[in-house]
């Protein structure tokens, strides 16, 4: 028999309807792959029971012709969701052992439609990160090999300090790894500066962040609640709206949810792109910029151009604005949700002298140190006498960032493209040394689309000049990711698919 | 703007989190760079914008006032790393 992890999940499915191989080989031979590629540390916790018994139930509903839409089909999820009765940590010491005794409405409608859960995947903490490099497990392994890096070299660097091996970009790190390294068919991932699309592009992998509203954030662990959002990331633009179908949907569990049909967004793929207008935002070419991102960007406009596509230029001029404004918005909302870390009700506790000190003790071990600079920063920008300084203008200038996009879409334009990244993966720790703001830089073309609620879709546009894989990113309008889909795999189809080599 | 070392351990106590004395300037600078990489903000007219509230136009939706859940005072103290017949245990508050 094939290799069965080398199968795309739209590949995956036909077997399994065709029953050519059954759910539970399926997950076995993606559990095998999971335990030869522990050294990446993309899972922070496998289920491998659970795993074969939701594939053998599967099995059976395959059987009786009662399949649901994702029936048997294997997938990796963030350790952002909660999940019932396994451990949900958010990669931060401060949950411990957490177990919820609830699931997350976005993982309750993948296992509805028959998914089959691996395990838990390894985030940033809190999901605040560009690299996975602050989670409480540790840095993820990118499967992709460093430029002119022989299988061997790698393997020594894995056993070793990982130094010069590439990150997986974040926060969404573990996702991207495992979806990369076929150690699973699909991921959950959230975003909420960019934790989807930055390491889909770091991997070669196809990520979307769905409209704000589009899935629901009940028991998906808080960090900044106006600008998080659920969404998938796998190895095709198809399987990822297929992954999606099944995770959207109003909840009324989250008042945020929007009360609008989910479409079948598979339908979408190989629509026609023929007549769709795309803009090309003149701020987006950034001071600095790589040459070889400005040639993935031309070459992304020149492929949507030959399906039949308008190129056109368009102007958002608070573009350079959304990166400051989100280092405001985001953490002034992680200092209010995190605040629910208190050593009392759940997770880790310090014991202290009294509540106070127990808080504080609690606080200063549980959480790492971005997160706690993080929570610093916002509580600071919240405090009396700096409010209107700071989180009132950021909300304003959110505000302008977001009509931008509307003057643009009230124009015609149906969506917009840009580069994911302003680079391809870079080593880890390459970047412990630089402050904060270098690290946060790799959000600065993605974030614009939290600010705006928008949806962005990024997937592989091409390579640097060393082979790494860069990605492409289409913005569309809100509640139209199926466009996205649609240009996405009009992409997808002239640059090609990234397929990492088994190395470790 | 930047900040001073007193204000950073001010910050801390607000965030209920202890910052060891050693600590301090590492933090205050860090907080400074970003602080710093925010100040351009304050180039943008935003007189008449409106703060951004919810960015989906959408009403926030209401439901019946009744209790739709509860009774589960077992689940809800489960992860609790100190707890006695259904309370969270805390030190002495109240002296």
């Amino acid at each position: 028999m094939t290799d069965l992890t080398q199968l795309t999940l739209t590949e995956a499915r036909k077997g399994l309807a065709g029953k050519q191989f059954t759910a539970v080989e399926l997950a076995e031979a993606h559990l095998a792959a999971i335990e030869a590629a522990r050294a990446l540390n993309a899972y922070v916790l496998e289920t491998p029971e659970q795993a074969l018994a939701m594939a053998k139930a599967a099995d059976a509903r395959l059987q009786r012709g009662e399949a649901g839409r994702l029936e048997g089909i294997p997938i990796g999820v963030k350790d952002l969701f909660a999940t019932e009765g396994v451990r949900t940590t958010a990669s931060s010491r401060i949950l411990g052992n957490f177990v919820p005794t609830y699931e997350s409405t976005v993982t309750s409608q993948l296992w509805r439609d028959g998914a089959v859960m691996l395990g838990k995947l390894n985030n940033d903490e809190f999901a605040m990160g560009s690299s996975n490099e602050t989670s409480a497990f540790g840095p993820v392994v990118n499967p992709i090999l460093p430029a002119n890096w022989s299988a061997e070299k790698a393997r020594a660097a894995l056993s070793g300090d990982k130094k010069g091996l590439l990150v997986p970009g974040g926060s969404s790190g573990g996702s991207s790894a495992a979806v990369a390294a076929h150690l699973c068919l699909g991921a959950t991932a959230t975003d909420t500066g960019g934790s989807i699309r930055q390491p889909a592009a770091f991997t070669g992998t196809v990520g979307i962040k769905p409209t704000y509203g589009r899935c629901s954030r009940w028991g998906i662990v808080a960090f900044a609640s106006s600008l998080d959002q659920a969404g998938p990331i796998a190895r095709t633009v198809r399987d990822c709206a297929a992954l999606m179908t099944s995770m959207a949907g109003h909840d009324p569990k989250d008042s945020t949810s929007v009360d609008l049909p989910v479409p079948d967004f598979e339908a979408a793929v190989g629509q026609s792109v023929a007549g769709k207008t795309i803009g090309i935002p003149k701020e987006y070419r950034v001071e600095g910029m790589p040459a070889e991102i400005e040639a993935l960007w031309k070459k992304g406009a020149d492929m949507l151009r030959a399906a039949g596509a308008r190129i056109v230029d368009v102007s958002l001029p608070h573009t350079k604005y959304a990166l400051p404004a989100y280092y405001i918005v985001a953490p002034a909302e992680a200092s209010s949700n995190l605040a629910r870390y208190d050593g009392v009700r759940y997770g880790l506790r310090v014991p202290g002298k009294d509540i106070t000190d127990l808080y504080e003790q609690t606080r200063a071990q549980g959480f790492g140190r971005e997160v706690k600079r993080r929570i610093m920063i916002g509580t600071y920008v919240l405090s009396a006498g700096y409010y209107d300084a700071y989180y009132l203008r950021a909300q304003k200038i959110r505000t302008l960032i977001k009509k931008d996009f509307e003057d643009v879409y009230a124009s015609g334009v149906d969506a917009i493209l840009t580069p994911a990244t302003p680079s391809a993966a870079f080593g880890i720790a390459e970047m412990a040394d630089a402050d904060p703001v270098q690290m946060y830089l790799n959000d600065i073309f993605t974030v614009t689309v939290n600010m705006a609620g928008l949806p962005g879709l990024a997937l592989p546009g091409g390579t640097d000049a060393a082979g790494l894989p860069l990605g492409l990113q289409l913005i569309g309008r809100p509640f139209d990711e199926e466009t996205l889909f649609s240009l996405g795999a009009v992409i997808e189809e002239q640059a090609g698919r990234v397929t990492a080599a088994r190395w470790w | 703007m930047s900040v001073d070392a007193a204000t950073v351990r001010r910050i801390a106590r607000l965030s209920r989190i202890e910052l060891p004395e050693q600590d301090v300037p590492v933090m205050q600078d860090e907080i400074n760079a970003i602080l710093g990489f925010v100040e351009q903000l304050g180039e943008v007219n935003v007189e008449g914008v409106e703060p951004m509230t919810s960015v989906t136009p959408m009403a926030l939706k209401m439901r019946d006032d009744v209790v739709t859940d509860g009774e589960k005072a077992g689940k809800v103290t489960a992860n609790a790393p100190q707890s006695e017949d259904h309370y969270f245990l805390v030190p002495k508050v109240v002296e």
